[in-house]
């Protein structure tokens, strides 16, 4: 394994990380339009407070599919074309949240406004669900030939640890969410998000018990990797309890900054298992290693500088929007403001 | 039987179905941002509020086919590994660059920008705030140059070689990839026909406001600003479209052979076919009609010249590639296919610059008399259709005769599928997507036509009784009640 390819494998981990990063409070946002709001005026104004950024967000996720392409072609050709249906229910989800907020700013009966905001509501709720059930029923080996083609059949990929899974991601989504309207609604409702949060904190504990349990049982990542698997345990359940605490005490920053860095330590968990591997066959002399699958050095030294290049620029400019739209936003928003989108 | 279809067959449709539908709406908001930031542009200089709402209204028209093409954009992201995982093995060592650098250099931008100016007209000085949409339609262009490159280099390989360990490719010059011969004769032919898009559209959606007599300043100067753009786009695409057309000739000589019907080798100087009745079984047009000099003038700008038929260039692609790829190939495309999108194609091209021209003398300053034109305007209207019918049939041209090669003449489309998706699953999504893609559409058609009736905004009949044509009314008046 050269640097390239390892540094390579890094850049795909994160990627992956700060689309879970952003994008799930996106998703939770979308979750609480109906486990929250109770009026479609509530459910716009949420929608509006991520409307100016969840277009940028899910780019992160199109990015690492197309650094994936480039890293680790044989990765990516793998890994969709085996997690076929998955991958194409996570897509359906996405187009469904992608087109709900344009369309809701066009509705003008409060029939039409309530079907865009179902859609969004699905589409919020699906789209990490199966992206979750994808990544975690990646870790316990799927049976493989010797061309990288996965032949998993359905109760392969579907089953109690991708289950739990899916279900911890829309989980931790959702908290995010929470804490993301926290920081952007006006100081009642503020107040209101992080008080539900701190309620819906207390299943997270069992539900991360028992998703630790089926992973220690069901993967081999505590075996082969005990020290690096059981520290990220660590600072995923450290997260868990400062973000609980943080919101109890309505710190909504730090709960914010807590339920992100759970959602990537999931990434981070994920992908220090995997390694060296990148796929994990159920007979492991087929199992894809990182060198395998890596692209040539030329192509990984050319994306190399690209990288290097473009990333801090897309940063300054994804900072500075967020920046100029940091206001909380009132009620008034919703009726001056533009659409949607 | 259509329940028998292959994986093969089922793919292929997905692919053709995805980024057909995906090509409505890349034109079309590459079109429109240019538009739309023209018009906001002439607002900063003049600062005659008629332009600020013309940004405003066709804005919203670009919103609508932005969010549809945004989501049928994802797809296309992850359809080369779900459905084409050999392919993506063979080619991913160049394939895959261009694709992430797309999203590094132009999604980000488009996204990050358009969220941007969406939100802030009220915040940034006009002057400030124009920049915004620039960026956005920059950011589309650029994107556009990413994808096409990766397409070329389908179309005309570059910059590689064949890794004898694993039988893939494998990128030498990423220099050679970029400077790809075939990119810089399809990206202006595309982005022209997306500026010809966004105008014609524009116009024609005006020449329907101007039937409803309405708003006739607006849309008159609305169909100005759309009207120069496409006669613009559509002269630039035109003339592009030669420079490509003689590219592929020498490049792709099957593909042009197929567009012009040519079975046999043509006399000198050759005429060209305006429409036939082609027998592709037994390969031979059986009736045409003829317009002397022609192809020779379009092949080689000059009166002489012959042209090769599809028979000569099967055997010599036998010749070619009979050691690798065996010889029971079929090296014909789809040539009725081909022939007549190419005459859709050109026709669409020639009657929006046609068209454009004549609605720019009819509403000149000093003889205004296009909103009284009621025939005209009905013929502007249902041509705000016409790009699409180019588009797409530059798209059939361009994909279709690349068979029966994925990646020409290293790869066949048979060669590239996925080997673990199953007939089952592809009917599923090709049903699902089918679904979502009427939905989307249609939805995307009935709120743009909306958009339309009401008119544009400061400009309602009564704007205090009932808000204008807005976002959220709906919230509004559950707000109200």
């Amino acid at each position: 394994m050269s640097i390239l390819q390892l540094l390579w494998y890094g850049v795909i981990a994160l990627l992956f990380a700060i689309f879970l990063f952003l994008d799930g409070f996106d998703f939770g946002v979308g979750m609480a339009t109906r486990l929250i709001a109770k009026t479609p005026a509530e459910r716009s104004l949420y929608m509006r407070a991520i409307g100016p950024h969840w277009d940028g967000n899910e780019v992160w996720l199109i990015t690492a599919g197309g650094a994936m392409f480039a890293s680790f072609p044989l990765w990516y050709a793998s890994l969709f074309s085996g997690y076929y249906i998955l991958l194409f229910l996570t897509l359906v989800a996405l187009i469904l949240r992608g087109v709900s907020f344009e369309f809701a700013s066009h509705a003008q009966t409060p029939k039409e406004l309530n079907v865009w905001q179902w859609a969004n509501f699905c589409g919020s709720l699906l789209a990490p669900f199966f992206l979750g059930m994808m990544l975690t029923s990646l870790i316990q080996g799927v049976p493989m030939d010797a061309q990288g083609n996965i032949w998993a059949n359905f109760w392969q990929v579907c089953n109690w640890l991708s289950i739990v899974g899916g279900i911890a991601t829309v989980y931790f989504s959702f908290l995010h969410g929470l804490h993301f309207l926290s920081l952007k609604l006006p100081a009642d409702d503020s107040r209101r998000m992080l008080h539900v949060s701190s309620k819906v904190y207390w299943i997270a504990y069992p539900a991360l018990i028992v998703f630790v349990l089926l992973a220690f049982f069901q993967t081999d990542f505590y075996r082969a990797r005990p020290i690096s698997t059981w520290l990220i345990t660590v600072v995923i359940l450290l997260a868990t309890v400062a973000g609980h605490w943080a919101a109890t005490h309505v710190r909504g920053g730090i709960a914010f900054i807590a339920t992100g860095i759970t959602l990537a330590g999931v990434i981070a968990f994920i992908f220090n298992g995997l390694f060296p591997r990148v796929l994990i066959a159920t007979n492991p002399k087929y199992s894809m290693l990182i060198k395998d699958a890596a692209a040539s050095p030329k192509t990984l030294s050319i994306m190399t500088i690209v990288l290097v290049c473009l990333l801090p620029v897309v940063l300054i400019y994804l900072i500075w929007s967020y920046y100029i739209q940091r206001k909380r936003l009132s009620a008034q928003d919703i009726s001056t403001g533009e659409s949607g989108y | 039987m259509i329940w028998a279809a292959s994986v093969l067959d089922l793919s292929r449709f997905q692919f053709a179905m995805t980024t057909v539908f995906h090509f409505f709406f890349v034109p079309l908001s590459i079109g429109l941002a240019l538009a739309v930031a023209i018009m906001e542009t002439i607002y900063v200089k003049n600062k005659n509020p008629l332009y600020k709402r013309m940004a405003r209204f066709w804005g919203k028209i670009f919103l609508l086919s932005f969010a549809v093409g945004v989501v049928t954009g994802i797809i296309q992201e992850f359809q080369f590994g779900m459905n084409w995982s050999n392919y993506s093995r063979f080619m991913g060592d160049i394939f895959g660059a261009p694709l992430a650098i797309e999203a590094l250099l132009a999604f980000f931008m488009e996204s990050t920008f358009i969220g941007v100016w969406m939100f802030t007209w009220d915040r940034f000085k006009p002057g400030v705030h124009v920049i915004f949409i620039w960026l956005t339609w920059l950011g589309s262009t650029l994107s556009a140059i990413w994808i096409l490159a990766a397409n070329s280099f389908m179309q005309h390989p570059t910059g590689f070689e064949i890794n004898t360990q694993t039988g893939h490719v494998r990128l030498t010059s990423f220099m050679a990839v970029v400077t790809n011969p075939q990119l810089w004769v399809e990206f202006p032919h595309v982005i022209f026909a997306a500026v010809m898009t966004g105008g014609m559209v524009v116009v024609g959606m005006s020449a329907f406001g101007l039937l409803r007599k309405q708003h006739r300043t607006f849309f008159t100067k609305s169909v100005k600003v759309g009207a120069w753009l496409a006669l613009v786009g559509s002269l630039l695409t035109i003339g592009a479209g030669d420079i490509q057309t003689r590219f592929i000739i020498n490049d792709q000589p099957m593909k042009f052979a197929a567009t012009e019907a040519i079975y046999e080798d043509t006399k000198s100087p050759a005429p060209w076919q305006a429409v036939a009745l082609i027998n592709t079984k037994d390969k031979k047009v059986t009736g045409s009609i003829e317009i002397p000099y022609l192809l020779s003038l379009l092949s080689y700008h000059s009166t002489s010249g012959s042209v090769k038929g599809m028979n000569t260039i099967n055997k010599e692609l036998h010749a070619k590639y009979d050691k690798k790829f065996g010889s029971d190939m079929n090296y014909y495309v789809p040539v009725k296919t081909l022939f007549w999108s190419f005459r859709f194609m050109a026709l669409a091209g020639v009657l929006t610059a046609l068209l454009t021209f004549l609605a720019l003398i009819w509403s000149r300053v000093k003889k205004d008399t296009l909103a009284d034109k009621r025939w005209f305007l009905w013929i502007l209207g249902i041509c705000t259709y016409l790009p699409f019918v180019g588009t797409t049939g530059g798209w059939l041209i361009t994909e279709l005769g690349r068979y029966p090669w994925v990646v020409y003449g290293l790869q066949t489309i048979a060669d590239a599928v996925s080997p673990t998706v199953t007939a089952g699953q592809l009917w599923f999504t090709n049903i699902v997507y089918f679904l979502l893609f009427c939905m989307t559409g249609g939805v995307m058609i009935f709120y743009a036509r909306r958009t339309l009736h009401q008119g544009p905004e400061d400009d309602a009949p009564v704007p205090s009784a009932k808000q204008p044509a807005q976002g959220h009314t709906a919230a509004k008046e559950a707000y109200g009640a």
